[in-house]
């Protein structure tokens, strides 16, 4: 374990863009050979209507204790040195970043997966919502990863985390190696065989 | 006894405590189109002790019929952590009433 591993979690108020390089030099340590960063960004068209920018919302402490939860989650299923996950409240015009993933590792396949799993999971369990704005209307946008995963919560895991995917037993007799043969569990629950190339890293 | 105020709790006395597991005061918070359907942030709700979230939903349903229209997709949280219908809710529990969500 390494003793300045840190995670950071934000929801930032309205009108406050997020500085990517702010979380960027966050997760970077000597130490860490890799870091890998997702932003989430305001599209401008959705279903052939034109955008005018997202408006979003939260249930903020229960939206930091998920974000945690979640960081805490990837943590146990992946050698991670740094992990900060930033979102933001309040109107988001087409281009604007609304949320940004960086996670850091010794090597890369470690943050890399991680960053996936924590937008997937944002995606599905922490409580904000977005309105999506055209210059004719407004609608509450539903996440189709929520609706796949809104059965589970409720129900606690052995940590008491509910509705956090449980990645965890699956991963934690890989932590030692990041080259070992590895099961990866996809959302359709089928179970996938990655066989070690036996040589050096595999992705 | 006559006399006595009724169901409302106005404040601990030596006779409330007869009556403290009587009822609960929760307090009730909504999102979203939750929001837009009730036109409140949140309200405060008081039902009989032992009473779930489930039944707290229903009740709210009741209250404010709007909500109908997405009671089959919303999920319940109990201080903020998900949880299921059958949760017992306790006295100054916070229920959040949350629509399917969209982050990210």
């Amino acid at each position: 374990m390494v003793d300045d591993e840190k995670t950071l979690v934000e929801i930032l108020d309205e009108h406050t863009p997020i500085d990517i390089s702010k979380y960027i030099n966050y997760v970077s340590a000597p130490q860490a050979g890799a870091i890998a960063t997702f932003s989430g960004t305001t599209r401008d068209t959705f279903e052939g209507k034109q955008v005018v920018e997202l408006r979003y919302e939260a249930y903020v402490p229960m939206a930091i204790k998920c974000m945690k939860s979640i960081c805490s989650s990837a943590r146990s299923s992946w050698n991670l040195h740094s992990v900060a996950v930033v979102h933001r409240l309040g109107p988001v015009l087409v281009g604007e970043t609304s949320v940004f993933i960086a996670a850091s590792s010794v090597h890369r396949v470690d943050a890399l997966e991680a960053c996936k799993f924590v937008i997937d999971e944002v995606k599905a369990s922490v409580p904000i919502w977005k309105k999506e704005v055209y210059s004719d209307g407004e609608v509450w946008k539903e996440n189709s990863e929520f609706s796949e995963r809104r059965l589970d919560f409720g129900k606690d895991d052995d940590d008491g985390r509910s509705g956090v995917k449980e990645v965890e037993k699956v991963h934690r007799h890989e932590r030692k190696s990041c080259c070992g043969a590895k099961v990866k569990v996809k959302d359709e629950s089928a179970a996938e065989i990655i066989p070690s190339n036996g040589v050096g890293e595999r992705n | 006894m006559e006399g006595e105020t009724s169901s409302d709790i106005v404040g601990l006395t030596v006779t409330d405590k007869k009556n403290e597991n009587s009822s609960v005061k929760i307090k009730v918070l909504f999102f979203a189109r939750a929001r837009d359907l009730t036109g409140l942030t949140d309200t405060p709700l008081e039902v009989p002790s032992g009473s779930t979230a489930g039944e707290c939903l229903s009740k709210l349903m009741a209250a404010f019929p709007g909500l109908q229209e997405i009671s089959s997709c919303v999920v319940v949280a109990l201080n903020e952590e998900y949880t299921n219908e059958s949760a017992i809710v306790k006295d100054k529990d916070e229920l959040a009433i949350i629509p399917p969500i969209s982050g990210g």
